[in-house]
């Protein structure tokens, strides 16, 4: 009787919880045009793009091209650049695979107002895949390097 | 403030190509004082907000992967000669940093 009893209070538990868990997701979405807090507190990749893109589905395109270093020896500073030739580009992502938080740096764009192109300089814990992921025209596309480190830049 | 440097240069497709260089710590919150053993805490832009003519077209998003006293490049396709373009960041403190400059 006291196990039927406890596994009732459980179940409602596990019901406030998940509705407290799409009560959670709801907000973040909204907030998504200010600064993605759950992509990049995501700690897998998968996780991260659902914050992000809504998905997690990418097409690899040779329209976006990433250029980078085959072997960065500081993963401290690791200059990566992505550029694309799609029309109406919304969004550009840069996930690391292997970060801690795999989520590194988005660009959101206006419609175009501004061209395919994103630069910034990168931490990277160790080897890992760089992937970039570009959003047009309601779709998202993907390109992927891997970049060789010999030293690490995330945590001392 | 922590100075923000801004070059803007003109790209083969016509418009600019606007590159950002941001003085700024960049801290994860993972990493640790060598010395007391205590964790930094963390320090890192959040949003850099790419103006032309006072209308945002672009938005950055950063965080603590982005290598410290980032380097953010974008492509601004309708700027023209005369526009001005201001860039605008924030951080994860409130703290925030700009600079404007006007299109050659």
């Amino acid at each position: 009787m006291k196990r039927r009893i406890f596994l009732k209070g459980s179940m409602a538990a596990g019901a406030i919880a998940v509705a407290a868990g799409a009560g959670l997701l709801a907000p973040a979405r909204v907030l998504a045009a200010t600064w993605p807090k759950a992509a990049f507190t995501a700690k897998s990749e998968a996780d991260a793009l659902n914050a992000f893109f809504g998905s997690a589905d990418a097409q690899d395109s040779g329209d976006v091209t990433l250029k980078a270093p085959l072997q960065a020896e500081n993963g401290a500073v690791v200059p990566i650049k992505v550029s694309t030739s799609l029309a109406d580009v919304e969004a550009i992502a840069v996930v690391v695979a292997k970060n801690p938080s795999p989520f590194v740096t988005s660009l959101q764009m206006a419609a175009g107002s501004a061209g395919g192109m994103f630069s910034a300089r990168i931490k990277m814990g160790q080897t890992s895949p760089v992937n970039c992921y570009v959003k047009a025209g309601g779709k998202v596309y993907k390109t992927s390097q891997e970049i060789k480190v010999t030293v690490g830049g995330c945590g001392g | 403030m922590a100075s923000t440097k801004m070059k803007i240069k003109k790209n083969k497709t016509g418009g600019r190509d606007v590159m950002v260089l941001a003085k700024h710590p960049m801290e994860t919150g993972l990493r640790k004082d060598k010395k007391t053993g205590e964790k930094i805490p963390a320090h890192y832009i959040q949003t850099m907000d790419f103006a032309l003519n006072g209308t945002v077209v672009a938005q950055a998003n950063l965080g603590g992967g982005v290598s410290k006293n980032p380097l953010i490049g974008t492509t601004v396709a309708d700027a023209k000669s005369g526009d001005t373009i201001s860039v605008n960041w924030t951080d994860n403190k409130g703290e925030g940093g700009g600079a404007e400059k006007a299109v050659k």
